[in-house]
């Protein structure tokens, strides 16, 4: 574990209750909190990466957190090549991690 | 043209505010502000869903807090900002709208908008028609962040303020490629906007006051913060912050908030080390430990320093990068260090387009908010000699000081080349490393960056060289060359210091990846120049994003039908294909 969501108790902030929410990404339940992003929710759960890069198929996860750099792209319910750490989660997302190998050279 | 709302008076679905502001941060909050209150219709624009920009990202509607203007500074004037424009019948505020493309017409078409008075409707008095300006055509998507089906949206203002902000810049070291490797602003981002710690044992390293806060904003965040490692020297930081210290009289409440980071650190136990940096992340899968070491004055590690530090997280910033797409696109002209270069009432090198905040230089948030405050009061016509922007003037003049003294304090030091290893990374998306780097430019015999580019591919991924852009430069040409160069601002000719250099790697005409399919089922563009990146493609029915040059791209398969209008709730799952669960990738 490292990436945590802070427990409302815990918060200086005094928050609110907030409203869980749940996605599946590959097929696992995990539950955040109604208004996280998609890279909020799998980084509280404790997973770090969530893609495989093309030349050299090594893991990649967050990076910039503000839609710069790209690494964080998940498909969201069929649609591809979303920034996990722009979109905001929605109940039942179904989230796949992406992997994209280069293509073949055909002679 | 009523003046009421900002709105279509053609039927053709084009809006037609006086002021278009792109960037919803304080330079975009104060330029609206400023510009409503002469009487200007406004629409706003960020690709965000909440106002605020990165400074104040802050928790969605739907989670409240008690006391959230505690993770902020200067909350009450965000607040004050939102209200008014929130209040204002005039304004518009479109979020999640993502401005993908720019089109301006040239100086000499001798194209310039009318300039006709008009009366402000609610009392009659006179509003000073904003300065002549060139067409300007701005085409956004909108809807949620990269989704399919967005609705397009083309504005035709008659001036334009460009508050698009900057982005983290992180300098590559061996390991910074492993998922526990952060930029600064994405811990700043996950504390502030959703009360996630990227770690809980976390190293903070890079240079420049922001290190700070978001070492503070992750301790408030419950994680443990190990050190705050700043690459630049004592020597470097004194020179650069107490050189001319009357120049700092206006400024005295920075030192007192930088004081505070400092006491709140010292309260957590957080060392702050200057003269330190991060040499290298290891791991297998994610980060397991850094290694820190000293660095000299050009900030090369200093052999027999490197100390070894377990930590599951690691945040990493050398500076910020203005995000320059638009006025590029726009035609603004750039200073050699490459930010827009802007006059005192912050006109830009095109008629009718301002800049204001960290794209016309990195001061911080007092001088973008005043930057913003002159930027929107002369973009609706008024100039900064006017008593209502007398504060702003003052404020823009105290923090111009202000952002020459970060860069000299904390500045990009040439010498951190030498922790740079043959494997180590260069460009994230390409994977191209330093040794192939380096070998291809051996082999190709000469710092050609377009030679470099086409051979490795480094800067043609998908983040388009947003993150290594600057270095790859930087590695290719080494010291920049120095002559003067003359720009054009309203008929005054600006005198600088170098030629301004092209800018390469900033030049995106297509400014975000767009889908085809969503470029596809646009209506013809309104525009009647034809120079632009709007022309219609005729793809099939793929829907692959653009800029889909790269093979090894994501946007290479495509995979979303682009007949139909998927819906966000569909909840069709691609089906993991393979163990590995990978998609299927037909090409």
């Amino acid at each position: 574990m490292s990436a945590r969501l802070l427990s409302p108790e815990s918060d200086p902030i005094r928050p609110d209750q907030p409203q869980p929410l749940t996605l599946t990404l590959d097929g696992d339940e995990l539950t955040g909190v109604t208004g996280q992003t998609i890279a909020g929710i799998v980084l509280a759960a404790g997973r770090l990466s969530w893609r495989r890069t093309s030349v050299r198929a090594q893991p990649r996860g967050l990076f910039c957190g503000i839609g710069v750099c790209f690494d964080c792209i998940v498909t969201v319910n069929g649609e591809r090549d979303v920034r996990a750490c722009q979109r905001r989660a929605q109940p039942g997302d179904v989230i796949t991690t992406q992997h994209d190998d280069v293509p073949e050279v055909i002679e | 043209m009523s003046g009421a709302v900002p709105r279509d008076n053609r039927m053709d679905g084009v809006l037609r505010p006086d002021v278009l502001i792109i960037g919803a941060g304080p330079a975009g909050l104060a330029a609206a502000r400023a510009a409503l209150r002469r009487g200007a219709s406004v629409t706003l624009l960020d690709a965000a869903d909440s106002l605020g920009g990165q400074y104040w990202r802050h928790l969605p509607e739907t989670r409240r807090a008690a006391r959230e203007e505690i993770l902020h500074h200067g909350w009450a004037t965000y607040r004050r900002l939102v209200c008014e424009l929130r209040d204002a019948p005039r304004c518009e505020i479109i979020l999640g709208a993502q401005v993908w493309a720019l089109e301006s017409g040239r100086r000499g078409d001798g194209e310039t908008t009318e300039s006709t008075d008009r009366q402000d409707p609610r009392d009659g008095t006179a509003i000073a028609s904003p300065a002549p300006s060139v067409p300007l055509t701005v085409h956004a998507l909108i809807g949620p962040p990269d989704g399919t089906g967005r609705k397009p949206r083309t504005i035709q203002p008659r001036t334009l303020v460009l508050a698009t902000g900057a982005h983290d810049r992180t300098l590559p070291f061996p390991g910074w490629d492993l998922p526990g490797v952060f930029t600064a602003g994405a811990a700043q981002a996950y504390a502030k906007g959703e009360r996630v710690a990227v770690g809980r044992r976390v190293v903070v390293a890079g240079a420049g006051p922001f290190l700070l806060p978001v070492a503070s904003s992750l301790v408030s965040t419950g994680a443990t913060v190990l050190g705050v490692y700043e690459a630049s020297t004592p020597r470097q930081m004194i020179r650069g912050w107490l050189s001319k210290p009357w120049q700092l009289a206006g400024a005295a409440h920075k030192s007192g908030e930088l004081a505070g980071y400092i006491r709140g650190q010292l309260r957590h136990r957080v060392p702050y080390r200057t003269g330190y940096a991060v040499v290298a992340a290891h791991g297998e899968d994610r980060v397991a430990a850094v290694t820190v070491a000293r660095v000299d004055a050009q900030w090369a590690p200093i052999p027999g320093t490197a100390r070894r530090i377990e930590a599951d997280a690691v945040c990493v910033s050398h500076g910020f990068t203005p995000r320059l797409e638009l006025a590029i696109a726009a035609g603004c002209a750039l200073s050699p260090d490459r930010f827009v270069v802007v006059d005192a009432d912050q006109r830009t090198s095109v008629p009718g387009v301002f800049a204001a905040g960290e794209i016309t230089r990195i001061g911080g948030v007092d001088a973008a908010l005043a930057e913003g405050e002159l930027a929107g009061h002369a973009a609706a016509g008024g100039c900064s000699a006017d008593a209502a922007v007398v504060t702003a003037r003052r404020s823009a003049t105290v923090f111009t000081g202000f952002a020459a003294r970060i860069e000299a304090a904390h500045g990009i030091q040439p010498g951190w080349t030498a922790w740079l290893t043959e494997d180590t990374i260069v460009c994230r998306c390409e994977e191209v490393t330093y040794g192939r780097f380096c070998s291809t430019l051996a082999a190709t015999g000469g710092p050609s960056l377009r030679s470099l580019r086409m051979t490795t591919r480094a800067g043609l991924g998908v983040c388009q060289a947003r993150v290594c852009g600057r270095t790859v430069e930087d590695l290719l040409i080494g010291e920049p060359t120095v002559g003067v160069a003359e720009v054009d601002i309203d008929h005054t000719r600006i005198s600088l210091p170098a030629p301004v250099p092209v800018a390469v790697s900033d030049r995106r005409p297509i400014t975000t990846p767009v889908r085809l399919a969503e470029l596809a089922a646009m209506p013809p563009s309104p525009s009647a120049r034809p120079s632009v990146p709007s022309a219609r493609p005729s793809v099939p029915s793929a829907a692959p994003s653009v800029p889909s040059a790269a093979p090894s791209v994501p946007s290479a398969a495509p995979s979303v039908p682009s007949g139909s209008t998927p819906r966000r709730s569909d909840p069709t799952p691609r089906s993991p294909t393979g163990p590995s669960g990978q998609p299927a990738t037909s090409t």
